[in-house]
């Protein structure tokens, strides 16, 4: 035994994973469902290289650095929407973002 | 290049103008358009006919394809023979007189362009189907003038007998279209064409039993649209509307159309013995029969409309007998005086403002001396007076009728008599003996009264026109020779019915009564028309109407069609019902079910799908 | 010493992302968030991956962790309120979680059973120098293509962001 179990990795990520849920799930602030969408994305990044390693390939890296990309890009646009819901609202709260309904 | 197509389509754009714009326009405008277009068109017929000469082959322009449907091409093609000049010359040339006339006649009426604008669409429908080198575009002017008589005929759409009498005609027509479409059909399946110019020359190679099919279902075709039995029920309903109509499309063209057909398809016929024998009988069944119906009327214009209806069935009798140009020569002489004839009552009733029971007429010989004496022409030349229009044309079919089968020969001469009796009973009881109404007539304007004078002309002298000797490259005439017998006989018919209807309503007024009286139950018959539009009541219409309420609508409709959309509604209804608890607005609630979601794909993958490497 | 490393960072990874999840305050969130991205660099980095472990920390814990922290401050967002918790979630939330993550867990051992043992060093094909080479050849495309994403982005964020300032 002279290294750590890739099971290990993949048993971190899914805590990650189901801690980001977690948080998705109960958490009221958007900025924090936000970042716990970042952490989902972070888990899974994280068996996307465990992966790598396996299989002796860089295209898990390679889309790990897509999800990356992408999660800049869903970042910016997000973080403006956030802007634009708090000037019109008044509020980061999402159970007061219910106008769908009414 | 003759440029035929300006011929339909000059009356089309006056339909166009008249009908989008004529609510704007001022009266005189409408009427430029109106008889303009119709008078060009005229003009455009008589200088492309003498552009053509003499017309020994049909000329035919083609101007592009319609559909292509495998092997089948149907073009827009129009085509002129002898047969179509005839045809072109009585439509336009009558058309355009009856046109002038309903200037006068309309002025007072509402809907003066709508009125214009339909007349002027009938003439392009009735040109089409005239001009059609297809049975397809002859189809297509066969419904149109339908479309229009329908219009027309519920032209005073207030007034619910008109609207009736205008369903009526559409609704009876369509029996005979129906037949004329299976008709095309089988064209098509037995010559894969419907050209004229291709299926007429094929039809001696044909089996004798399709081509009787054939004749048969364009016959029923031809019933619909020419009134005969049993489809005649509705010409004499469609006086409701206006006497200009009932003239023109009623009794000189569209009801000819049915002629036209069945003389254009000669060739079928002629090789179909049975259908043409049953041309013959159903002519002269209707001729007898509308002739005694009109001998009981007392409404002006049911009188001329059942005296229409005898007619057709006269040429209808002409051609079953083989005598097809002499049924187009009755058609155009009937053309004259008939439509004089309608004319004619129009102006009475004009005169009288509106009263149509020759009960209520009387006197008015003295009155209205010009509508008088130029229907005093329409009478003697309907009555076979010679040398009268009528006389030459009746006297041609009824010699035809001799030389296939002498009894026919003497039901014609029957229904002769009858005619001539009818119709001078009209007109002694319009015109002779003391006034009965509290009218003040009044002659009709020269705009109405010129058109009479021009078709009086036309009836007196009309029978000189010998349209069977134009027509001989198209239909070889009879080698029946002149019989002078047999012309004597009719004739003699006919001035005994026009004695006897001066002894019964001249010279002995009560006498008509006393008749009728002794005769009871066969007056009552008569007088009741025989009691056929009760039967077709009964038979027909009531069976189909209580079908519809009660089985389609109620059955069909309300419960199964409703039923099952309303059906599918509520379904939709009360899943949405329950869809929408999960909507609930809150966006937690929304991430919750995103989170379900991929566990159960996780679920799906993790413990059924992918397996172990 | 891999299983050290692994161990400690680990450790930090799920203490600090326990933390973005229970912390009120979105800044300790975003701050913890960032312990669980270093940490994750590190675990990157053991498992050979050179060039995403650089663009771990620049990209995540520089660029976007920054944004969040700017929009947290521009907001000046406080605590989360406590009131009108839902006790079922109260109540299912934590056996929920535990739920997931052993439905997770054995989904990944039941695909994965015969893992191999990380050792660092025993995989190096992730220097920038090889992500470049197959990004630049065999994913060319998508590459490109996230650049017009995040063109795309960038306009977006500007028209959300300037139609409030008018």
């Amino acid at each position: 035994m002279t290294g750590v179990p890739l099971s290990w990795y993949l048993i971190l990520s899914a805590l990650l994973f189901a801690l980001g849920v977690a948080g998705f799930l109960f958490r009221r602030n958007i900025i924090t469902v936000f970042m716990s969408i970042e952490l989902m994305l972070n888990a899974v990044n994280l068996s996307f290289v465990a992966f790598s390693y396996q299989l002796k390939q860089v295209n898990g890296h390679i889309f790990t650095f897509f999800v990356m990309v992408v999660a800049a890009a869903e970042a910016a646009v997000g973080l403006a929407i956030i802007l634009t819901v708090f000037k019109n609202r008044e509020t980061l709260n999402v159970d007061e973002v219910n106008s769908l309904k009414n | 290049m003759q440029h035929l197509w300006l011929i339909p389509v000059l009356p089309l754009l006056g339909f166009l103008l008249n009908g989008l714009f004529g609510r704007r326009l001022a009266k005189g405008a409408v009427t430029a358009i109106a008889l303009g277009s119709v008078l060009l068109s005229f003009a455009w017929v008589v200088k492309t006919l003498v552009g053509l000469g003499a017309l020994e082959t049909a000329y035919i322009e083609r101007y592009f394809t319609w559909f292509q449907s495998g092997d089948l091409r149907v073009g827009a093609d129009l085509s002129v023979d002898r047969l179509t000049a005839v045809m072109l010359l009585v439509v336009t040339g009558v058309g355009s007189l009856i046109h002038i006339y309903a200037v006068g006649y309309m002025t007072h009426e509402g809907g003066y362009y709508r009125f214009f604008a339909y007349l002027n669409l009938f003439m392009f429908f009735m040109l089409v189907l005239v001009l059609g080198a297809n049975f397809l575009l002859l189809f297509v002017g066969w419904e149109g003038v339908g479309l229009c008589s329908y219009l027309l005929i519920g032209f005073y759409f207030l007034k619910k007998s008109a609207t009736d009498a205008g369903k009526k005609a559409f609704i009876v027509n369509r029996i005979g279209d129906f037949g004329f479409s299976l008709a095309m059909l089988l064209i098509v399946i037995t010559f894969g064409s419907l050209d004229f110019g291709a299926v007429f020359p094929a039809a001696a190679s044909k089996p004798e039993s399709t081509l009787t099919l054939i004749g048969l279902l364009l016959l029923l075709g031809a019933c619909g649209k020419s009134a005969q039995a049993p489809l005649y029920v509705w010409l004499p309903d469609a006086m409701e509307g206006p006497t200009p109509v009932s003239a023109l499309i009623h009794a000189a063209t569209m009801v000819t159309a049915g002629v036209y057909m069945v003389a254009r398809s000669s060739a079928i016929y002629l090789h179909a013995h049975a259908a043409q024998e049953m041309v013959a009988y159903i002519g002269l069944g209707t001729a007898v029969f509308a002739a005694t119906i009109g001998l009981a009327q007392n409404d002006i214009k049911k009188v001329f409309a059942y005296s229409t209806v005898s007619q057709l069935g006269y040429m209808f009798l002409g051609l079953g007998a083989g005598a097809f140009s002499a049924g187009i020569f009755h058609l155009v002489t009937h053309a004259f005086f008939k439509a004089l004839l309608f004319l004619g009552a129009g102006s009475v009733i004009h005169a009288l403002e509106g009263e149509q029971d020759l009960r209520h007429m009387g006197g008015l010989r003295t009155r209205i001396p010009v509508t008088f004496w130029t229907l005093a022409c329409a009478w003697v030349a309907i009555a076979g007076i010679p040398p009268f229009a009528g006389f030459h044309s009746k006297d041609a079919i009824l010699l035809a009728a001799h030389h296939h089968a002498p009894w026919m020969y003497w039901v014609g001469v029957l229904t002769a008599a009858m005619t001539a009796f009818y119709v001078s009973r009209a007109m002694f009881l319009a015109f002779f003996g003391e006034p009965r109404g509290h009218h003040h007539p009044h002659e009709s304007p020269p705009v109405m009264t010129a058109p009479l004078a021009v078709l009086a002309l036309l009836s007196l002298a009309g029978g000189f026109l010998d349209v069977p000797k134009f027509l001989e490259p198209l239909f070889p005439l009879s080698e029946g020779a002149h019989d002078f017998a047999l012309v004597a006989i009719s004739v003699v018919a006919g001035l005994a019915g026009i004695g006897l209807a001066a002894l019964f309503y001249v010279v002995k007024p009560g006498l008509a009564d006393a008749v009728a009286n002794a005769l009871g139950g066969l007056y009552t018959l008569v007088y009741n028309k025989y009691f056929v539009d009760e039967l077709y009541d009964a038979a027909v219409v009531r069976p189909v109407e209580t079908g519809s309420r009660e089985a389609l609508w109620k059955g069909v409709d309300a419960g199964l069609i409703d039923g099952a959309a309303n059906g599918v509604a509520s379904i939709a209804r009360a899943t949405g019902g329950l869809l929408r608890l999960i909507q609930s607005g809150n966006i937690r609630s929304y991430a919750t079910w995103v989170v379900f979601g991929s566990i159960l794909v996780l679920v799906a993958i993790g413990l059924v799908g992918g397996g172990a490497r | 010493m891999d299983v050290i490393l692994f161990l400690a960072f680990a450790a930090i990874a799920v203490v600090c992302a326990v933390n973005v999840v229970v912390q009120t305050h979105p800044i300790s969130s975003a701050l913890s968030l960032i312990g669980v991205m270093g940490s994750l660099a590190v675990l990157y980095l053991l498992l050979g991956a050179e060039f995403i472990a650089m663009a771990q920390v620049i990209v995540y814990a520089g660029a976007i962790m920054v944004l969040f922290v700017f929009v947290i401050m521009l907001l000046n967002a406080g605590a989360e309120s406590r009131r009108g918790r839902s006790l079922t979630a109260q109540l299912l939330g934590i056996p929920g979680f535990f739920a997931l993550l052993v439905l997770l867990s054995y989904t990944v051992l039941r695909l994965f059973p015969d893992a191999a043992h990380v050792k660092f060093g025993g995989f190096t094909g992730g220097s920038a120098k090889d992500v470049g080479k197959l990004l630049f050849t065999e994913y060319l495309l998508p590459f490109e293509l996230t650049s017009v994403l995040i063109l795309i982005a960038i306009v977006g964020a500007v028209v959300l962001a300037r139609k409030e300032l008018e």
